[in-house]
């Protein structure tokens, strides 16, 4: 709105004050905010009124009443006894849960096919163009539910479940491993886990300074790595190397004990996690190629090696291009976990449905979606955008 | 210049705004110059509500919708039906998408309170039941134990069956899905053990979605009451009187024995002044609803009386087999009870 104020100065002084051009841009910037608060205004009082009219209940108050139905699977301990409030919780973190191992799994598994499709191998980059073609082009709720048919049908019930080694079982009821008892040591583990998380941090620093220095090389990757496993493996030997393991049994109609992967969260991931790295690999490999062949072979002029070519030209260029377009199949990945409802994964959106249903609260639960989606989406956001800075090109 | 007419559609916007809840027509009038009714049904229960492959709606709940069609617009045949799931059902109705909702819907306190809803009389009197396979071995709903169960949200179903695993000191794993073809398919391929719901539904989705109804069992105990009624929203007296007497028009007319067949003859020669009442022979009645004089005519001779429509669509001679029970007229033992029409 940088204003010329010679022109401003003399504009005010010989025409009316609306034709000022400062003028105009602050009053319709005040218009526009008038206006849509007004309009939030009208459809919250017209939203009320009806509501009133017809005796719908509204407010929040019901998040304290007793839910009365059960969910399937939780993170938190969660009965029938508990409120509506915290069977939102347990959808919260449900949809958080499949969501982040969405992400993980989409993006390993994208940047392996995309990098796959360039190949120089003719068998291994068609196999990557059918999988990418055939799984981008096939509707993702049609996917889930061939997810979810291809375990519940093809698999065996309980009684006849599939064991490949004792104590893991595959059924229609899911794939059953053994747990680790709970332990007071895997809090420390999981403290354990982090330091080494900090130490490898460090090291890194140290490491470049060092090379800076001297030009000496240190292997920091391999090292953080054993790190991660020796301070957590030196927490469970020091808590006195707790081994129980309760082992999935079959009482009844099911397993009990154990670690279970439900059906029904195996299929939302499967599906989510196949689809979105399809697109992934897609932006993967768009960035790669956009990366200008120059930059290869100079580097290959200088006489660096193949694989250090792509860590250290291409790949830093091309994730500059990849980062902004995957963030955005992040939050796809995100908003489409609320196809859940679907195949019966209790999400927010499956819970957040009942709970309306049963309370006629729609404003409100679909209020709580919103806050909630937005909440994760601008997370993800955040935390791509300040990675994309991070590694965006310096200027010097 | 350009200001000023900014301004004036502000001001227009504004008042348009406040006058727009204006004056709202009565449902009968929205109805009748409609010539349609709009009823919202379930997605497909044989019996209760379901599509044929033509797209023409049969069953308990459909008739229902027809005989309100028959007293307000002289035509059983005028109403487009909307199917919802459990989940949906209120939303369609509470947002004016149907007018009525006729959909094996349980009538709850809450329902009739915080959701808003009326609820017209009971047309099935029900009970929530569990459904086992054979070859499972269960005899009773006791040992049910652990077992995993389907079952669709947003019902009644849902909390009873939170509520007895809870009283009875069992476990279970719920396996909850929207749509009914999916919870079917879920408890058919031996996703759950057990699947869940009115016992009408468990009759109607054994006998027309099981491969072999002799492989699956519905286990003695129910474990809830489940009266199932049509429902409308609140804010229309006049159209909840039409709906609540039309059904107890259908229940009074099989208490006199007039039925889809005889209605005609009923109505020139019956001396019984009930009768007279009942089919506009003596004016007044309809009068009181705001309909004609032939409503509960059109509607028993179109439809059927309350006897006539459960045998067609639930009786012992369809797929479903159910007996009347506590459907059978209160002067028979039931709970069927229409309150007078006079
Ligand atoms: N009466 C119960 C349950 C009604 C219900 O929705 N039952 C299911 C299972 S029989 C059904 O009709 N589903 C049909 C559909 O979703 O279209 C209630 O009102 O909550």
């Amino acid at each position: 709105m940088a204003v010329d104020s010679d022109r401003g100065a003399s504009a005010s002084s010989k025409t009316p004050f609306w034709y000022d051009p400062r003028f105009r841009a602050i009053f319709f910037q005040i218009l526009t905010v008038v206006l849509v608060v007004a309009g939030i205004g009208y459809l919250v009082s017209n939203v009320m009124t009806n509501l009133e009219r017809q005796n719908i209940a509204s407010g929040f108050g019901f998040l304290q009443r007793e839910a009365g139905f059960a969910i399937a699977e939780s993170m938190v301990s969660y009965s029938a006894a508990d409120t509506y409030g915290r069977a939102f919780i347990v959808g919260i973190l449900n949809t958080f849960r499949v969501a982040l191992l969405g992400i993980v799994l989409a993006t390993i598994i994208g940047v392996l096919v995309g990098v796959a499709r360039l190949s120089t191998n003719w068998l291994i980059a068609k196999l990557a163009s059918v999988y990418i073609e055939v799984l981008r082009n096939i509707p993702l709720l049609l996917q889930l539910f061939i997810w979810y048919g291809v375990i519940t049908v093809s698999l065996p019930g309980p009684r006849q479940a599939m064991s490949p080694v004792e104590g893991i079982y595959l059924s229609n009821r899911g794939f059953m491993i053994p747990a680790p008892v709970a332990d007071p040591i895997h809090a420390y583990m999981g403290i354990a886990a982090l330091l080494a998380l900090a130490a490898g941090y460090l090291i890194r620093r140290w490491a470049k300074q060092r090379q800076i220095d001297t030009g000496k090389q240190f292997p920091v990757y391999k090292t953080s790595l054993g790190l991660l496993i020796l301070f957590p493996a030196i927490a469970w030997v020091l808590g006195g190397a707790p081994t129980v393991m309760e082992l999935p049994t079959l009482q009844g109609f099911n397993f009990r004990g154990g670690l279970t992967l439900t059906p029904e969260f195996a299929a939302l991931l499967f599906g989510l996690t196949f689809y979105t790295a399809a697109f992934i690999a897609e932006i993967v490999r768009g960035g790669i190629l956009a990366v200008s062949h120059g930059q290869s072979e100079a580097a290959f002029a200088l006489g660096l090696r193949k694989g250090m070519v792509l860590r250290f030209i291409v790949l830093p260029q091309a994730l500059r291009i990849i980062i902004p377009p995957t963030t955005s199949q992040y939050l796809n990945l995100t908003k489409n976990s609320s196809l859940a409802v679907a195949i019966g994964y209790p999400d927010l959106v499956s819970v957040g449905n009942t709970t309306l249903n049963q309370t006629g609260q729609a404003i409100e639960a679909i209020t709580i979606f919103m806050a909630v989606y937005l909440t994760l989406s601008l997370t993800i956001s955040l935390i791509m955008n300040w990675y994309n800075r991070a590694i965006a090109l310096v200027e010097r | 210049m350009k200001l000023k007419s900014i301004l004036a559609a502000g001001a227009v916007v504004a008042v348009a705004g406040a006058a727009l809840p204006a004056a709202a027509q009565s449902m009968v009038e929205t109805i009748t110059d409609r010539g349609e009714l709009n009823c919202g049904v379930s997605t497909g229960l044989a019996g209760f509500s379901n599509p044929d492959s033509e797209g023409n709606w049969t069953g308990l709940d459909v008739d229902v919708c027809k005989a309100i069609a028959a007293a307000i617009l002289g035509d059983a045949d005028a109403v487009s039906y909307t199917p919802a799931t459990a989940q949906q059902r209120f939303t369609i109705l509470q947002s004016g998408e149907v007018d009525l909702l006729s959909r094996n819907t349980t009538w709850t306190l809450t329902r009739d309170t915080s959701l808003g809803l009326h609820f017209a009389p009971i047309t099935f009197y029900d009970g929530q039941g569990f459904m086992v396979p054979r070859e499972l071995g269960v005899t009773s709903a006791l040992e049910l134990d652990g077992a995993a169960v389907c079952v669709q949200p947003g019902t009644t179903t849902e909390l009873n069956l939170a509520d007895y695993f809870r009283a009875n000191g069992m476990e279970f794993e719920p396996v909850v899905i929207e749509q009914l073809d999916e919870v079917n398919a879920a408890y058919f391929s031996g996703r759950c053990d057990v699947y869940t719901t009115d016992a009408s539904g468990l009759a109607s989705i054994r006998s027309t979605v099981a491969e072999n109804p002799e492989d699956h069992m519905i286990l003695p105990e129910l474990i809830s009451k489940e009266p199932l009624g049509p429902a409308v929203r609140q804010g229309d007296d006049e159209f909840f009187n039409i709906v609540k007497w039309v059904v107890y028009a259908l229940i009074e007319a099989e208490e006199y024995g007039i039925t889809s067949e005889n209605v005609d003859d009923m109505r020139e020669n019956s001396d019984n002044p009930g009768v007279q009442r009942l089919l506009g022979a003596s004016a007044g009645m309809g009068e009181n609803l705001g309909l004609s004089e032939d409503w509960a005519y059109n509607a028993i001779k179109q439809v059927g009386n309350y006897g006539e429509i459960f045998e067609r669509n639930v009786g012992v001679d369809t797929p479903l087999g159910l007996e009347r029970g506590y459907n059978d007229l209160w002067t028979r033992g039931g709970l069927m009870y229409a309150m007078p029409v006079r």
